[in-house]
């Protein structure tokens, strides 16, 4: 246990405290102002390692959970693990800082707000320093729950929990398959750690489950990131309260993919397969993004189309980087590695001026009470701080100076031309493809971000479209987004120092070939008149050509079917196989436990006899036999009877009585069998199971005689005596089996090794505890069950027993 | 249950002094004979389960001011509690410890830390054996009424 | 004797799948009784029978039964005493509100 586990650790055990502090404190304090602490100190923490992770180094630690199966929490802290932590960390602050302000304390269920939050930023900081590839995994789908409880967090709206649904059923879908391929990398690789598999990568690339490994891995990452056709989740995701849009759905949790694909380029990378998916589908949802965003008219619409837009092109960056592997640390290799760095940069920049813009919008949201862009405009003077924070964020998305999205918008330009001369993977034909999408993509992004801006805070203020009066945010709600426009600006001035401390560790940590000291990275706004500032410049001008005519074509954009839209296609494929489902479930789902009895029978009966039969297991042997004697044989004689007693019976009371005399004989068994231990806890519980039934007895009905038509008992009869036969052959044959040594003789050692003499208390207490510590669990959950049942009112029952 | 029976009632009391000390000599035994935790348990249970049926429960509740589901979550802590000491030490959870010690009185006595475990257990057991025969008997005349 | 015990298991287990099958809860409760009886000496039976003495290390002889068996049914005995006082429970109070203790009539409602 040292202090990065410690980190991870915090926020799940701060949660656990969250509902006392509410009890404690609720409505003196806000909640938030404790919860801001935990990122507070984890991103204070976290800082400690940056000179350590800017030499280069990784810092891995160990706690052995499941040693026997390698499942240990393994984490390691490398640049790309760091710059992740820090983001979660750091917006994590203001995101909390903000929400204080956005969420009323009189009104919300805070406590809940919290716990969901605190669950999320531990499971995002576990999956990001997570070394365990299934560790990893366990994190990344409670990433995905924590999501599915925050979104659904105003449960009381029905698209709150259509979007909830949504994005879990989507989340959760790549989520397995992502586990399905974990499954067969750790069969190639024959280790769950992530950086022994990059040692590896020769074993993994020439398997033959290569590309199932890379299809299931991507579909993990792509639904994560909602990559198309995915991205139908994240629209429904912004139901949730911009807190928890600004955080999850732009800043981190959407990135996990991002971070999944970063992790694993070393693993993949270098093969047309990968290339190609991941650059490929980058492009196209970069594409979709910002084509669909354009025609939004909510802005957290907006905001969420081009956070779809945005990542796609990180994740096209990182596809095209992946080429770095195929040439090497060649000077190619060094061209395309460029485009890792370019990936890397620009997800920090956009985790910045979203943020920002997320928060602005929240703002606006928050004080005219309505996010749609046809009832606002003229915002500008009313709240003009609000405007610079939107001003910043919004020229920073479309790629203008001075701006931190201008510097890694050239870079991705640079990338996407150089595609063009890779040669391989068919790019001397196709590769024309990506400057040209990009370019168009960018016009699109350029486009929206000045709807945003322009069209809510210029034009003429319209307070007959509103509801209340305008003014500006309260200052604490200003100040995260004035922190994250702030730097929005300095990153623009001074990128080298991020860069040094960040970026070039994170980027080392994916391009292991390069060491960091030879790296040599420079971001400069000014490379001269080049081919990626003339497509800039082209974005600009058709960009705005395209702004001041936008009533023109967007009702253009607007013609495309309402049922062609992926989102509907999804909703109306659900509907279906909902209602499928249900038709087949009802078939054999009819309630009567009489069927489910008989369905668990017949299924036991044929599985276990069919396998004895086709396996040939029945045996039969007598001669390791023990002697009967006199005594057994009335033992066995006493149990048959008082046992058909209990079945012909039609007294409750006799059959009680024989249902104790079979118990009872039971225990005599255990004694002949040498068994004390058992035969004194038989007797006992015997004992209070016949006072349990006599207690019982008054308030039971009388046993009618065996009703029902033929056809009920003989079904019932064909189906036990099945059942009896096949557990009478499979206790023969296993005692005419001799398969295993039996393990017993590890108990001999009992009194050396528990100091126990009776060797059944041994077992219970020492060398299986564990089943032991859990049993009594079950005790106490069914005594619990008894306690509640007994006085369990049902609601209208008072009418029933009236009847 | 409100049953008058006075040959019940005198039986009752002799041997229900001499259940409970039978299930604390199995209870400690269990380690090195027939016994432990669930037996001794249970019979301790059965023992308040004799009273119940001799006596009022109302009257025996009045004298055993316990409650008995507590008593049954309290045994899972304990037992869970002991589980957790071996992972003080670095070894891994419920692992238990014995040793001998020379006591004054008892002599050489072996002291083990599965016998706080085996408390838990019967605490458990008596808690859940006895709270079940009570709620349903009380539910009964909570339904009558 | 494991011969006969392996017919008296499977005797027990035909008669406490044919109450477990009527419609009756209270047979219902019946037949797993039996049932968790008939599996208790099935696992002891399997373990081997009388073939030492009691699993106590004090005794001097020359082997012990086998103790797994023992534990895991001492496990089992308890367990089903929790199971069954929460059957009869579920059984006696649903009485009392449904007013019948016949399953088919306690099938829930169909449109669920």
């Amino acid at each position: 246990m040292n202090s990065l586990h410690m980190l991870i650790f915090i926020p799940f055990v701060f949660a656990m405290a969250i509902p006392l502090l509410y009890k404690l404190f609720h409505p003196k304090i806000h909640l938030g102002w404790f919860v801001l602490l935990i990122p507070l100190v984890i991103f204070l923490h976290l800082f400690r390692y940056i000179p350590l992770v800017a030499k280069g180094d990784h810092l891995t630690t160990s706690l052995a959970w499941l040693p026997s199966v390698e499942m240990n929490l393994d984490f390691y802290i490398d640049g790309l693990a760091l710059l992740f932590g820090l983001l979660i960390s750091g917006i994590g602050v203001l995101v909390i800082i903000y929400s204080i302000f956005y969420l009323s304390k009189h009104r919300e269920e805070l406590h809940k707000f919290y716990m969901y939050l605190m669950m999320f930023m531990g499971a995002m900081l576990g999956l990001v320093f997570s070394d365990n590839i299934f560790i990893l995994y366990g994190f990344w789908e409670l990433t995905s729950i924590s999501s599915f409880l925050l979104i659904a967090f105003w449960y009381e709206r029905k698209s709150s929990r259509d979007g909830a649904m949504k994005s879990l059923l989507i989340t959760v879908f790549g989520g397995l398959c992502m586990f399905a391929g974990m499954i067969m990398l750790t069969l190639i690789t024959d280790t769950y750690s992530i950086r022994e598999m990059i040692l590896n990568v020769e074993f993994v690339q020439a398997h033959k489950l290569f590309i199932p490994v890379i299809i299931c891995i991507l579909l993990g990452a792509f639904t994560k990131s909602a990559q198309f056709p995915f991205s139908i989740w994240l629209p429904g995701a912004m139901e949730a309260p911009t807190p928890v849009s600004a955080y999850l759905h732009s800043a981190t949790m959407v990135k996990a993919g991002i971070y999944l694909v970063a992790r694993f380029t070393p693993v993949f990378g270098g093969s047309s397969v990968w290339f190609w998916l991941v650059s490929g589908i980058g492009i196209i949802t970069l594409l979709y993004g910002s084509i669909t965003a354009v025609r939004q008219t909510d802005l957290k619409a907006l905001l969420a189309y081009s956070t779809i837009s945005q990542l796609g092109l990180i994740m096209s960056l990182l596809g095209i980087g992946s080429l770095t592997f195929y040439f090497g640390p060649s000077e190619h290799g060094v061209t395309y590695s460029m485009a890792i760095f370019a990936a890397i940069f620009h997800l920090f920049n956009h985790s910045m001026f979203k943020g920002s813009l997320f928060m602005v919008v929240g703002i606006i949201d928050h004080e005219t009470g309505t996010r749609d862009i046809r009832r606002l405009g003229g915002l500008m003077q009313l709240m003009p701080v609000s405007f610079t924070v939107a001003l910043i964020g919004g020229f920073s998305m479309a790629g203008l100076p001075p701006f931190n999205g201008f510097l890694s918008k050239e870079m991705f330009f640079k990338a996407v031309n150089d595609v063009r001369v890779a040669e391989i993977f068919h790019l001397e034909t196709l590769g024309m493809l990506f400057p040209l999408l990009a370019w168009i993509a960018s016009i699109f992004t350029f486009v929206y971000s000045m709807i945003l801006v322009f069209k809510t805070f210029s034009g003429k203020y319209r307070q007959e479209k509103l509801n209340r009066d305008v003014h500006e945010a309260p200052f604490g709600m200003l100040i995260p987004s004035v922190i994250l426009a702030f730097f929005v600006v300095v990153i623009f001035f001074f990128p080298n120092v991020f860069s040094k401390y960040l970026l070039k560790p994170a980027f080392v940590a994916i391009l292991p070939m390069f060491t960091i000291d030879k790296v040599d990275i420079k971001i400069s706004a000014w490379h001269g008149w080049n081919t990626e500032l003339l497509m800039t410049i082209g974005v600009v001008i058709m960009g705005s050509l395209l702004f001041i005519t936008v009533k023109r074509w967007v009702p253009l954009l607007k013609q495309y079917p309402q049922w062609l839209t992926l989102n509907n296609l999804f909703e109306k494929s659900l509907e279906k196989v909902e209602r499928y489902s249900l038709t087949i479930t009802n078939r054999y789902m009819t309630g009567s436990i009489r069927h489910y009895f008989i369905y668990i029978f017949s299924f036991f009966v044929i599985v276990l006899a069919g396998s004895l039969l086709l396996l040939h297991g029945i045996q039969f042997d007598v001669s390791e036999d023990n002697v009967i004697c006199i005594y057994d044989m009335g033992l066995v004689l006493g149990v048959m009877i008082a046992a058909l007693t209990v079945l012909f019976t039609s007294n409750r009371m006799t059959a009680i009585v024989a249902l104790s005399v079979v118990g009872y004989l039971v225990t005599m068994f255990f004694v002949i069998f040498r068994a004390p231990d058992l035969a004194l806890t038989q007797m006992v519980v015997e004992t209070v199971t016949t006072v349990l039934f006599l207690l019982c007895f008054y308030h039971l009905p009388k046993l009618q005689k065996n009703i029902g038509r033929i056809k009920f008992k003989l079904t019932n009869l064909i189906v036990s005596v099945a059942t009896g036969l096949t557990i009478t052959i499979l206790a023969l044959s296993s005692n005419s089996h001799k398969l295993f040594e039996p393990i017993s003789y590890f108990f001999e050692n009992a009194y050396e090794l528990a100091g126990a003499k009776n060797i059944v208390n041994a077992i219970l207490v020492d060398f299986r505890g564990f089943d032991t510590m859990l049993e009594i669990s079950v005790l106490c959950i069914a005594g619990l069950g008894v306690y509640t049942l007994a006085r369990f009112r049902m609601k209208g029952s008072d009418h029933n027993e009236a009847e | 249950m409100k049953p008058n029976d006075v040959i019940l009632q005198s039986v009752t009391k002799v041997t229900v002094i001499i259940i409970f000390t039978f299930s604390v000599y199995l209870f400690l035994n269990g380690h090195h004979h027939p016994g432990g935790g669930f037996i001794g348990g249970l019979s301790t249970a059965a023992a308040i389960v004799l009273l119940f049926l001799a006596f009022d429960i109302e009257k025996v509740r009045e004298n055993f001011q316990i409650d008995f589901k507590k008593l049954a979550a309290l045994g899972v802590l304990i037992a869970i509690g002991t589980g957790f000491t071996g992972m003080l030490a670095g070894d891994p959870f419920l692992t238990q410890y014995f040793n001998d010690k020379n006591l004054p009185i008892f002599g050489k006595t072996e002291l083990a830390t599965a016998l706080i475990f085996d408390t838990g257990v019967a605490l458990a057991v008596i808690g859940t054996a006895v709270s079940i025969i009570l709620s349903i008997s009380e539910g009964d005349s909570l339904w009558k009424r | 004797m494991e011969t006969i015990m392996a017919c008296l298991v499977g005797l027990l287990f035909t008669i406490g799948t044919y109450l477990v099958l009527s419609r009756q809860m209270l047979r219902i409760i019946f037949g797993l009784s039996i049932i968790s009886h008939a599996v208790n000496l099935l696992i002891l039976t399997s373990g081997g029978l009388k073939t030492g003495s009691a699993p106590l290390l004090d005794e001097k002889m020359a082997g012990f039964t086998d103790p797994l068996p023992q534990a895991l049914i001492l496990t089992a005995i308890v367990i089903n005493f929790a199971v069954t006082a929460l059957l009869l429970v579920l059984s006696y109070r649903s009485y009392q509100i449904f007013k019948t203790d016949d399953m088919e009539r306690l099938r829930g409602n169909p449109d669920e």
